[in-house]
């Protein structure tokens, strides 16, 4: 029988490891399933994906349904959802969780029509209070928060990344591995993936980063964009930017930073000639310090940042990367 | 081939932040007095969508059909859309159809998908730059039960196929999917053409049919607010209450000094 805080997450694996976003969901299902005496069960799709089954329990799955075989090597919706809806019915969770990550975006929606529910997509807060589980997300590109509950079960919702305390592992931690009988006809998979094109900018660290130097429209030119790489190689950190340097050129699309682009959370933010868009915010926020650079003393950034400087980037930056080689020596 | 653009009237998404207010009490959001409202602009990327793969085309050879839910204001984004090149509009404008979740959005314009006939590939923005969610494309794929693909930066008809090369990561992911088909667009797609003047003209003469929850024959309890799975409890404008300290200096040399000292003390750098 199920208990009225039984969590499933939706584990994702990349390259043979788990995301670490995982760790962040299963902390969050952890406090949610807890706070009802409920049990979190998680599902995972891969090819060979058996050997991920016990960090998953480390990190507070009380059960691992592992979904292993060719079809599930890479993520595709159609493939995926016949299981996971099945799993779903079955267990009946009050919740399903899964990070808001490019997978997440993509699966969750489809998978509340078919259990005829609905998902709060990019939840950066939850809780059960009376007995309703109540989700808070960010909305109007980050200037609004709206705080919603579900008519129908179970409430799906995909967590933003980097919102959640991860969970601490647990060597000794027990849970059981189930391995799903699949459900899946290959005749139901209508989307065929005939190509993939690996990025070529070396930027897929900026997730890791501890320091990122982000570059906006305040920089003028890619001339002036060099200035982001060169403070990043002084500092050791990775390149970022607000969506305009990439609109115009002057770095690649994927260097892109904010609510369509990536999240990233690093100690240190350096942000060189950007406004702080809400849209922007939504993808650093969640950085130790913001520093921003910028010639407008009201730029919106400011409020966001632990230090300020009001200034010009092409004088400034030259001037801090030489300060910083004297005390990096 | 006919191709459905489903396209969304919201306050323009990049006003700034002071600008942004909500009403607590009635969990709305207060229109800024003299803004004018925009198309959603995922949304007008997917119109250019539709609009390249009619270029590419015997242009007779395909009909391009905005629908649009919304208000009598949305009338304008309809019309907009029409003298970038579109077709046709159907405007989905009943007040028992506001205040619709994702899910009782996704309803109607599946009914009305439904009651335009004959399509072939149906475009939307990869979200909606209000609430943001991203749900409803693939709600109405689910709906009626044909494949979805999301975050297009490309789509191409071939006969019976749509390609699509999505946004993944660091890369691209090319996908085949039979037709009829849902695709969502991304803003890696690139700029949305402007209105021509040769369109602009003949928009008039463009027919936009107007429809309401009955026409979709959904009542009252399947649409809008009574008709949605979530309920609003709350809307509200966070603050940042992050303190932010100004590095003093007269002359740039001696901010950058400062900074790299005030970093370098709080273990920054
Ligand atoms: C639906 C939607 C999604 C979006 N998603 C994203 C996203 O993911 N990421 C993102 O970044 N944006 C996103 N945007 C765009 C966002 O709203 C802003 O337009 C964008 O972030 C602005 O970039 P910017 O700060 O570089 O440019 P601007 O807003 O033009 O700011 C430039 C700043 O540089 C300053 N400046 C000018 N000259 C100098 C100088 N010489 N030295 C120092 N400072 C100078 C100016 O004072 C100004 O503050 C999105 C918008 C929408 C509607």
């Amino acid at each position: 029988m199920a208990a009225p805080s039984d969590i499933l997450v939706v584990a994702e694996a990349a390259d043979g490891a788990l995301a670490s976003h995982n760790y962040e969901v299963l902390g969050l299902a952890r406090r949610l399933a807890d706070g009802g005496g409920g049990a979190v069960a998680a599902v995972l799709f891969g090819e060979d994906a058996n050997g991920l089954a016990p960090d998953l329990i480390a990190h507070g799955a009380d059960s691992v349904h592992v979904a292993d075989g060719g079809a599930f090597a890479t993520y595709q919706a159609e493939a995926w959802l016949p299981d996971l809806a099945a799993i779903a019915k079955e267990t009946s969770p009050v919740a399903i969780l899964m990070g808001h990550t490019a997978m997440g975006a993509d699966l969750s929606p489809r998978l509340a029509f078919r259990l005829e529910t609905a998902v709060a997509t990019g939840c950066v807060e939850a809780e059960i209070s009376g007995g309703r589980l109540l989700l808070t997300r960010p909305c109007y590109g980050g200037n609004g928060r709206e705080v919603t509950s579900f008519r129908t079960t179970p409430a799906i919702a995909t967590v933003k990344v980097k919102s959640q305390e991860p969970a601490t592992p647990d060597g000794g931690r027990r849970g059981d591995v189930v391995a799903v009988a699949s459900v899946l006809d290959p005749g139901d998979i209508r989307v065929r993936i005939v190509g993939r094109e690996a990025g070529t900018t070396g930027s897929t660290d900026l997730e890791q980063a501890r320091v990122i130097v982000a570059g906006g429209r305040g920089l003028k030119s890619r001339d002036g964009f060099a200035l982001a790489h060169e403070l990043a190689e002084v500092l050791g950190g990775a390149v970022g930017a607000s969506r305009l340097p990439c609109d115009f050129g002057w770095c690649p699309p994927s260097y892109q930073i904010g609510l369509s682009g990536r999240i990233v959370s690093p100690d240190l933010y350096l942000a060189l000639g950007i406004s702080g868009a809400p849209q922007h915010i939504a993808g650093c926020a969640s950085a130790r310090a913001i520093v921003s650079v910028n010639t407008d003393r009201a730029a919106t950034i400011f409020g966001h940042s632990r230090f300020g400087v009001i200034g010009d980037c092409q004088e400034v930056v030259p001037a801090l990367i030489a300060e910083i080689r004297k005390i990096k020596g | 081939m006919r191709v459905i653009v489903c396209v969304k009237q919201i306050p323009d998404p990049e006003i700034a932040s002071s600008l942004f207010k909500v009403d607590e009490a009635a969990r709305k959001v207060i229109p800024v007095p003299g803004l004018p409202m925009v198309i959603s602009p995922f949304d007008e990327q997917a119109v250019e969508a539709a609009l390249r793969i009619k270029d590419k085309a015997d242009a007779d050879a395909v009909t391009i059909t905005i629908l649009t839910l919304g208000p009598e204001s949305a009338l304008t984004i309809l019309k907009g859309a029409l003298s970038m090149g579109a077709d046709e509009g159907v405007h989905l404008c009943d007040a028992a159809l506001e205040g619709a979740d994702s899910y009782a959005t996704a309803v109607a314009l599946t009914h009305a998908i439904r009651k335009i006939g004959d399509h072939d590939l149906i475009l939307t923005g990869r979200q909606a730059a209000d609430w943001d969610a991203g749900v409803v494309g693939c709600g109405i794929a689910e709906l009626l039960d044909i494949p979805a693909v999301t975050l297009a930066k490309d789509v191409q008809v071939d006969g019976p196929v749509v390609r699509v090369e999505r946004v993944a990561g660091d890369g691209v992911e090319v996908v085949k999917a039979p037709l009829p088909a849902v695709v969502t667009v991304a803003h890696e797609l690139g700029q949305p053409r402007k209105a021509s003047l040769r369109e602009t003209m003949r928009t008039a003469q463009k027919p936009v049919a107007v429809w309401s929850a009955a026409d979709l024959g959904l009542a009252a309890g399947q649409v809008g607010e009574a008709g949605s799975r979530r309920t609003r409890e709350r809307l509200y404008a966070p603050v940042s209450d992050i303190f932010c300290e100004f590095i003093e200096g007269e002359t740039p040399q001696q901010q950058a000094a400062a900074l790299a000292h005030r970093l370098h003390e709080d273990g920054l750098v």
